[in-house]
C-alpha cells in the first residue's frame, strides 16, 4: 500500500483537566476521501485543528506525506499542500470573489513580494482562480463582492479557495453545516467530483452525505476513535451504534 | 521617602485607571476623555474650595459636579458611540478632549491654579528616625487604599458588582441574559467619572492644576489598564502601584545611579531621559511576558 | 482618484488662487507635509489594520536627522534625505518587528512606548537644544544651491513629493504585496490558511510608513526652521492619528484630506477667535457621528452624486 498522504500518530490534548483529543491515530490514503464523524463533544473540530496547525497537540505526531509538521505552522503547512475549508466561512468580505480564489493561487506562484504590477491583472492568476469558481460553479458570481455572496455561495467560495491551492490533502470541516437540503445535495455532488483527486478529510454531521461520499469512516466518541472502517462496517459495529445512542440514526 | 511619593502617585493614578478599565473592560469603550474627567475634578474642586472657603466642602461639591459633568458628556456624546468601532471613539474623545481642555482655560485661564492643603492635613509627620513627611501626601495614600477596597468590597461581594465582572468579562452574553445593560452602563460610566473626579481634587494641592494636566495622567492611565488587564481592578491597582514607583523612583534615582558611572553632565541627560522611560520598557517587558496584562478579566 | 486628483489640481493652482503670499504658502505647506505624514500612516491603518500611535516618533527622527547634520554643517538635501530614510527605516524595522509581535491593544500602547523613548531621548539631548529645540541655519540646499529658500519652490517641492509619496501607495495596494496586507487586515486566519504569513508584510510596511514620515520629518524641519522635542510627542502621534481617521480610511486620498482639512480649519478657526479649539472639539465630534466614512467618503459621495 501506498504511503499514506495523512497519518495522525496517537494525538493528545486536554484543556484543563479535560482530554478532548485521547490517542487518536488514523491514516489517510492517496485519493481517499476519509471521513470523521462522532456524536456532539466527540472532539472533531479540535481535531481538525490539529491537523491543519491552529492547535498543537499536548502528544503525538501529524504526519503529512511522510513528513512530521506537527511543529509547523498552518501557513507553513499551506504551502506544503495541505489545505482548510472553515466551518464558520471565513471569506475576505471586501474582495471580489474571484480575488478570493487568486489569492489562494498568489500563495503557490512565486513570491508576493511584487510591488509594481497590479496584481487583479495578472492573468495566470485570474485564469487559475476562475478555473477554481467554475469548478464549485461559482464562476457567475466571480466579480460579485465576497461579502455580499449568500451563506450557500460563501461555502462553495471555501471551497474554491481551497481548491486553487493545488492541494494533496483536502481539510473539510463540516461544509455542509447550515445548509438546506438542495444546497447539501448540490454541496455534495460537487464533492463526489473530487473524489480520486487530492485526499480529503471531511468532517461532517449529515450522515446522508457521509455514507455516500467515504471510502472509510472514522468515528470518535469523548475525543477517542471508537471505530475505522468501511461505511458497512461502520453501520453494522456495535460499538458505533452505542455512542450515537439516542443521537440520529445511520445509514 | 521616593517611594512613598511614588506610592502616592500609584494610587492616583489606580483611582483613573480604574474608572477606565472599567468603561473598556465592560463597555469596550476606549474613554480618551477620561483625563479631562480627572482635571475637571481639580478644577471644580479649587474653585467651590475656594468659594465656600474650606478644603472640605470643596471636595465633597466638587464630587457630584464632575459627576454631573461626566453624566452630561456620556448623554451628549458617549452614548452614541457605544456601536461604533474604537477607532470612532478614540477620534471623538479626542474632540471631547480638545473641547475641555480649551474650556478650562477659556473659564480659568492658562496660568496654573493653586490649592491650599487644608489645615488638618497640613505639615509633617517623623515616620522614621529624621525623617519627616507630609501629612497630605499620607491622606491621599490612605484615602486611595481605602477606595481601593471598598471599590474591591463593591466589584467582588455585591449584586451590582457580580454584573460588573460578568460584564467585564462578556459583556454581549451578559445582554443576552436580559441584564439592563443600558442601566450597568451608566453605573460603571459614573463610577469611573467620579474616581476620577475625585483623584483630581486630591492631587491638586500637590500637583499643579494647569490645562492639560489630564493629558500626562491619561497615558499613564492607559499603560496601567494594559498592564494590569482590561476590565480588571485588581490588576489596575497592581499595575497603578508599579507605574507609580517606577515612574517616580525612576525620574528620581537614574540620574544619581547614572552618575556613578558616568560623568555628571551625560549622566542627568541619559538619566532624564533613561527615567521617563522606564515605565514604558516595563510595560514593554510585561507584555512581552504576559500579553494579556496581570489578571486579564475577558474570557478566552 | 478624481477627489485626489482635483485636490492636486487646486493645490497646484493655489498660488494664484488667492493663497499667493507667504503665510499661505507656509500654511499649505503644513498640509502637505502633514499629508507626507498621514499617508505613510495610512498604509498602516487603513491598508494593514494595525494602527500605531508612534508614528510622531518617525516624523521626529527625520526632523532631527536634519538637527544633527545642520550642526555638522551639513546641508545638503542630497545627503540629508536619505540619511533621514535610512535612520527611519532602521528604527521601523527595530521597534516593528517586536511591536508586531502583538495585536489590537497591545500593540497601540507598544508603539505608544517607543515613540514615548524616541521623544525622551530628543528631550534629553542637550546637544541639539533639548527642550528648547533647534533652530536651523537655513533650509537644505539640493547640490549646492538654495532653492528651498524660495517660497514657491518650496511649495511645488513638497506638491511633488505628496504626489510622488500618493501614487507609490496606490501602486503598493494594488500590487501582490499590498493584496496580502489588505488580506491580512480583513482575515488573518484566511491569509493563513493559504500560506501567508503576515509579519513580513506587515513589517515592510511598517518601514515604508516611518520612511514616508521621516520624508515629511525633513521636510517639516525646512518649512519651519526650526525643530523641537514636541514633534515626538504622542499628542503629536494622536494627531496624525486623527488626521487619518477623520479623512476616511477607504483610500489613501483621505489621508491628504484629511490633512489638508485639519490645517485649514485650524487656520480659519484661530483666525476667528483665540478659543477656536471651542468649536474644534466639538466639529470633530460631529464629523465622528455624521460622517462614517470620514471627510473623503463624504465629499467622494458628493462628487459622484454631483
Amino acid at each position: 500500500m501506498a504511503e499514506p498522504v495523512l497519518r495522525l500518530d496517537a494525538l493528545h490534548k486536554s484543556f484543563g483537566g479535560l482530554a478532548v483529543t485521547a490517542d487518536v491515530s488514523l491514516d489517510v490514503r492517496p485519493g481517499e476521501l476519509h471521513a470523521v464523524i462522532g456524536p456532539n463533544g466527540a472532539g472533531k473540530t479540535t481535531l481538525i485543528h490539529q491537523v491543519s496547525g491552529t492547535l498543537r497537540p499536548d502528544a503525538g505526531r501529524v504526519v503529512f506525506e511522510g513528513r512530521d509538521v506537527t511543529a509547523l505552522s498552518m501557513a507553513r503547512r499551506a504551502r506544503l499542500g495541505l489545505a482548510r475549508s472553515f466551518q464558520i466561512t471565513a471569506v475576505l468580505p471586501g474582495f471580489s470573489t474571484r480575488e478570493n480564489v487568486a489569492l489562494a493561487v498568489q500563495a503557490r506562484s512565486g513570491t508576493s513580494f511584487r510591488f509594481l504590477r497590479a496584481a487583479a491583472g495578472e492573468r495566470a492568476l485570474n485564469d487559475a482562480a476562475e478555473a477554481a469558481l467554475a469548478q464549485v460553479g461559482l464562476l457567475d458570481r466571480a466579480a460579485v463582492a465576497a461579502g455580499a455572496l449568500s451563506h450557500g455561495e460563501k461555502r462553495q467560495l471555501e471551497l474554491a479557495i481551497a481548491l486553487a491551492q493545488a492541494p494533496r490533502l483536502l481539510l473539510l470541516d463540516e461544509p455542509l453545516a447550515g445548509t438546506g437540503a438542495e444546497e447539501a445535495e448540490r454541496l455534495v455532488a460537487l464533492l463526489r467530483t473530487l473524489k480520486g483527486g487530492p485526499a480529503i478529510l471531511l468532517v461532517e454531521h449529515d450522515m446522508q452525505a457521509v455514507f455516500a461520499l467515504a471510502d472509510r469512516i472514522t468515528v470518535l466518541a469523548l475525543g477517542r476513535v471508537i471505530a475505522t472502517g468501511t461505511p458497512d462496517a461502520i453501520r453494522a459495529d456495535a460499538a458505533v451504534r452505542e455512542a450515537y445512542l439516542g443521537e440520529e440514526a445511520i445509514g | 521617602m521616593q517611594a512613598l511619593n511614588g506610592l502616592q502617585y500609584g494610587v492616583l493614578l489606580f483611582l483613573v485607571a480604574a474608572g477606565l478599565t472599567l468603561v473598556f473592560g465592560v463597555m469596550d469603550f476606549i474613554n480618551l476623555a477620561h483625563g479631562v474627567q480627572y482635571m475637571l475634578g481639580a478644577y471644580l474642586g479649587v474653585s467651590l474650595a475656594a468659594a465656600t472657603g474650606s478644603f472640605w466642602w470643596g471636595l465633597l461639591l466638587a464630587l457630584p459636579a464632575a459627576l454631573a459633568c461626566g453624566l452630561v458628556l456620556e448623554w451628549l456624546v458617549f452614548r452614541h458611540l457605544y456601536r461604533r468601532d474604537h477607532l470612532a471613539q478614540v477620534l471623538a474623545t479626542f474632540g471631547v478632549i480638545l473641547f475641555l481642555n480649551q474650556l478650562v482655560k477659556a473659564v480659568w485661564g492658562s496660568a496654573p491654579l493653586h490649592m491650599p492643603i487644608p489645615a488638618l492635613l497640613d505639615g509633617g509627620i517623623e515616620i522614621m528616625l529624621g525623617l519627616r513627611y507630609p501629612v497630605y501626601r499620607i491622606a491621599i495614600l490612605a484615602a486611595g487604599l481605602a477606595t481601593a477596597a471598598a471599590l474591591w468590597l463593591l466589584i467582588e461581594r455585591t449584586r451590582a458588582g457580580a454584573l460588573v465582572r460578568a460584564g467585564a468579562s462578556n459583556a454581549p452574553m451578559l445582554s443576552a441574559l436580559g441584564v439592563d445593560t443600558g442601566r450597568l452602563f451608566m453605573l460603571v460610566f459614573a463610577c469611573g467619572a467620579m474616581l476620577a473626579g475625585f483623584a483630581g481634587v486630591m492631587a491638586a494641592p500637590i500637583l499643579s492644576v494647569e490645562p492639560g494636566m489630564g493629558d500626562t495622567v491619561l497615558i499613564l492611565a492607559f499603560v496601567v489598564i494594559v498592564i494590569g488587564g482590561i476590565g480588571s481592578i485588581r490588576g489596575a491597582f497592581l499595575a497603578a502601584l508599579i507605574v507609580g514607583l517606577v515612574e517616580t523612583l525612576g525620574r528620581s534615582l537614574l540620574p544619581d545611579l547614572l552618575r556613578l558611572v558616568m560623568t555628571p553632565g551625560p549622566a542627568r541627560q541619559a538619566g532624564a531621559a533613561l527615567g521617563s522611560m522606564l515605565v514604558y520598557l516595563a510595560m514593554a517587558l510585561i507584555l512581552a511576558v504576559r500579553p494579556r496584562g496581570l489578571f486579564p478579566a475577558r474570557a478566552g | 482618484m478624481r477627489l485626489a486628483l482635483a485636490v492636486f489640481a487646486l493645490l497646484a493652482a493655489a498660488p494664484w488662487l488667492g493663497f499667493g503670499e507667504g503665510h499661505s504658502l507656509t500654511l499649505l505647506a503644513r498640509g502637505m507635509i502633514l499629508g507626507i505624514a498621514a499617508l505613510g500612516l495610512w498604509l498602516l491603518v487603513g491598508g494593514a489594520g494595525l494602527v500605531s500611535l508612534g508614528h510622531a516618533a518617525m516624523l521626529g527622527i527625520g526632523a532631527y536627522a536634519v538637527v544633527v547634520l545642520d550642526d555638522a554643517r551639513i546641508t545638503d538635501a542630497l545627503v540629508v534625505v536619505p540619511v533621514a530614510l535610512a535612520a527611519a527605516a532602521i528604527f521601523a524595522l527595530l521597534t516593528g518587528a517586536v511591536a508586531l509581535r502583538t495585536t489590537g491593544v497591545n500593540f497601540i500602547m507598544i508603539t505608544i512606548a517607543f515613540g514615548q523613548m524616541a521623544f525622551f531621548t530628543a528631550s534629553s539631548l542637550a546637544l541639539y537644544g533639548g527642550d528648547d529645540g533647534y533652530t536651523l541655519y537655513g533650509r537644505n540646499t539640493i547640490g549646492g544651491a538654495r532653492w528651498l529658500q524660495d517660497r514657491l519652490v518650496f511649495h511645488y517641492t513638497c506638491l511633488a513629493l505628496l504626489i510622488a509619496c500618493f501614487l507609490l501607495l496606490r501602486m503598493l495596494l494594488a500590487s501582490r504585496f499590498g493584496r496580502v496586507l489588505r488580506a491580512a487586515k480583513e482575515s488573518p486566519l484566511r491569509v493563513e490558511a493559504i500560506g501567508f504569513n503576515p509579519y513580513p508584510y506587515r513589517l515592510l510596511a511598517y518601514v515604508v510608513a516611518g520612511m514616508m514620515a521621516a520624508l515629511a520629518g525633513v521636510l517639516l524641519a525646512n518649512a519651519t526652521e526650526f525643530v523641537a522635542p514636541s514633534y515626538l510627542a504622542w499628542q503629536r502621534s494622536g494627531e496624525l492619528l486623527f488626521v487619518v481617521i477623520l479623512g476616511g480610511l477607504g483610500g489613501p486620498q483621505g489621508a491628504v484630506v484629511g490633512a489638508l482639512a485639519l490645517v485649514l480649519v485650524e487656520e480659519l478657526l484661530s483666525d476667528l477667535t483665540e478659543h477656536w479649539r471651542l468649536i474644534m472639539g466639538p466639529l470633530l465630534v460631529l464629523a465622528v457621528l455624521f460622517l462614517p466614512r470620514g471627510i473623503a467618503g463624504g465629499l467622494a459621495g458628493v462628487l459622484r452624486r454631483g
